[in-house]
């Protein structure tokens, strides 16, 4: 007769370094091994969407850079887009490759975040991987700062255009940028991609099949690293990403190692979108002619834009008044944690945190 | 081999270990803001503001207290309205800019410094006073008169009414073509302002 032993739950979070703001996670362990996964979200929720529907339309935009606070540009992105679909603007070229620029800047600040903090969870390296990635963000976060006038909450972009035209000091400093970031991956490259440990630890570990990845709605680069090629910049180009060439990287395995080596790929493609935009880029106006306070004509509108983490879309419906009737949100991290118990079981809780770290979610989004 | 990845990267941590701090030591050493910085010391004055409240109507959270009174001066010889209450709760500010974007006579600019903690809520709500008598050092966020001129909060003297200057709408006249008519709020009557749900 053998004596039954008994698993053991054990909460993980909702204050944990590892779980990426106030993410909880209900385990129950044999031993080492995972026997089940619950996640438990709405620790963080303001209630956004509701806020959303009693404020005007430029108000809103203060509020979606509270939803990936990691990303607020393309928060922003979406939600303007969505508007200027509603009420039938464009905004004029030097808008749109503003704003593109300062997207794919927040792009790669997200995935520096994102690798960094892989990294971290991984233990191996102390932090260091993770404080060289936040070196390279910080150059981006200046130029923020000269763009609009704030470094996370960033409002640059408006309805019709954006904010306003860059300073002088914005060029030469997004040239240096531009001509460091490459030598910085390289770097970063150098430091982990190749080590043992991180292969070891990371290769083959929780995969995602593209069959799996494409029921539970994954998109952006989680999507991408189980070898499903959809990007929204290409298949629904918006901006001006149908005027620049840029490829849409993938990986095979769909494990760990390569939700993160896509998105260091991805940082590269983001180097050549901005280069691109540099060259075509002219001057004029960047902003079209738009009161802060209008009135869309009655109907709905969504336009889902290629987020760091995903698709990212603002569905408004308009009923002819100041503010949206209803304003969803289709957050991309939300989605990413859709998995969680099928990633999670038979692995054991060490995977489980580096695993979080690979999916690369944001509270702020998942909960709204 | 094994381990090569790894020296591999300690090469790295190596080079960077002799490279020069990026950081620095904070409350001994300070990085100077962009003059585009959108810090905390509102900055207004007195001589151009209307009372219109533009600002506190799109402050999305509401936190811009005006009240305002006739000042009893003949309207056609100039006569406007006195501000009698100004008060910004910038406990609950976010500092997204709206109210400074929306103030039609630049009168309202963001600040430049970022260190207003106090230990107490009520004392971050500035009053008018506050407003009237603090050194003005205005942020050249979304004033390109002020950029024009290379302003910098940090380092400029005080800057009084006449000298920051006031940009002609850079967006605001209508343009034909590029807003339906029916949709610019600006043309229907002032009084339905967010009036109807």
């Amino acid at each position: 007769m053998t004596m039954r032993t008994e698993p053991v739950v054990v909460n993980v979070g909702p204050h944990h370094p590892s779980t990426h703001g106030v993410f909880r996670m209900k385990l129950t362990f044999d031993g080492e091994n995972i026997l089940d996964a619950e996640p438990v979200i709405g620790y963080l929720h303001r209630g956004t969407e509701k806020l959303a529907e009693e404020r005007q339309y430029t108000q809103v935009i203060t509020l979606t850079d509270r939803l990936d606070y990691v990303a607020s540009m393309t928060n922003n992105q979406a939600f303007v887009l969505s508007c200027e679909r509603l009420v039938g603007i464009e905004p004029p070229d030097r808008g749109k490759y503003l704003r593109v620029i300062a997207a794919e800047l927040q792009r790669i600040a997200s995935h520096l975040i994102g690798v960094g903090f892989f990294l971290q969870e991984l233990g191996v390296f102390g932090g260091t991987a993770l404080m060289y990635a936040f070196r390279e963000r910080e150059r981006i976060l200046d130029m923020f700062e000269m763009l609009c006038g704030a470094r996370i909450t960033l409002t640059y972009m408006r309805i019709g255009g954006v904010l306003q035209d860059t300073p002088d000091e914005f060029w030469p400093a997004l040239r240096s940028f531009l001509d460091d970031m490459p030598g910085y991956a390289d770097e970063l490259q150098a430091l982990v991609f190749d080590s043992e440990i991180v292969r070891s630890r990371a290769i083959g570990v929780a995969p995602v099949s593209a069959e799996d990845a494409i029921a539970a709605s994954f998109t952006g680069p989680i999507l991408r690293a189980s070898g499903v090629e959809w990007d929204w910049r290409k298949a629904a180009p918006y901006d001006v990403y149908d005027r620049v060439e840029f490829d849409v990287p993938t990986c095979e395995g769909g494990d760990n190692y390569d939700r993160f080596w896509v998105r260091m790929l991805e940082v590269r493609q983001s180097l050549r979108i901005i280069e691109q935009c540099c060259e075509q880029i002219e001057p004029g106006p960047v902003r079209t002619t738009m009161a802060m306070l209008f009135r869309p004509p009655p109907g709905e509108a969504y336009v889902p834009i290629e987020a760091p983490k995903g698709e990212l879309g603002f569905y408004l419906v308009s009923d002819g008044t100041i503010a949206p009737y209803r304003c969803h949100v289709r957050s991309p991290s939300f989605m990413s944690l859709t998995l969680f118990r099928e990633m999670l079981v038979g692995w054991k809780l060490a995977d489980a945190i580096v695993t979080l770290g690979s999916l690369d979610f944001n509270m702020g989004e998942v909960d709204r | 081999m094994y381990g090569e990845g790894i020296l591999r990267g300690l090469g790295v941590t190596l080079r960077n270990l002799v490279r020069r701090p990026f950081t620095v030591q904070y409350p001994e050493a300070r990085i100077p803001q962009h003059p585009r910085f959108r810090g905390q010391e509102f900055t207004w004055y007195e001589q151009r503001c209307t009372g219109c409240a533009s600002c506190a109507k799109y402050c999305p959270l509401g936190i811009i207290r005006i009240v305002t009174d006739p000042d009893g001066g003949n309207e056609q010889d100039g006569g406007s309205y006195k501000v009698d209450v100004f008060d910004i709760d910038q406990a609950r500010c976010m500092y997204c800019g709206l109210c400074v974007e929306a103030c039609p006579y630049d009168a309202l600019h963001m600040g430049s410094g970022f260190e207003a903690a106090r230990y107490r809520r009520a004392d971050l709500v500035i009053d008018i006073d506050t407003l009237k008598e603090r050194e003005k050092h205005p942020s050249t966020w979304f004033r390109p008169q002020l950029e024009r001129e290379k302003a910098d909060p940090h380092h400029d003297a005080p800057q009084e009414w006449e000298s920051v200057g006031r940009e002609p709408f850079l967006w605001h006249p209508k343009r034909p073509g590029q807003m339906p008519e029916e949709m610019d709020h600006r043309s229907s009557a002032a009084g339905d302002y967010g009036g109807e749900r």
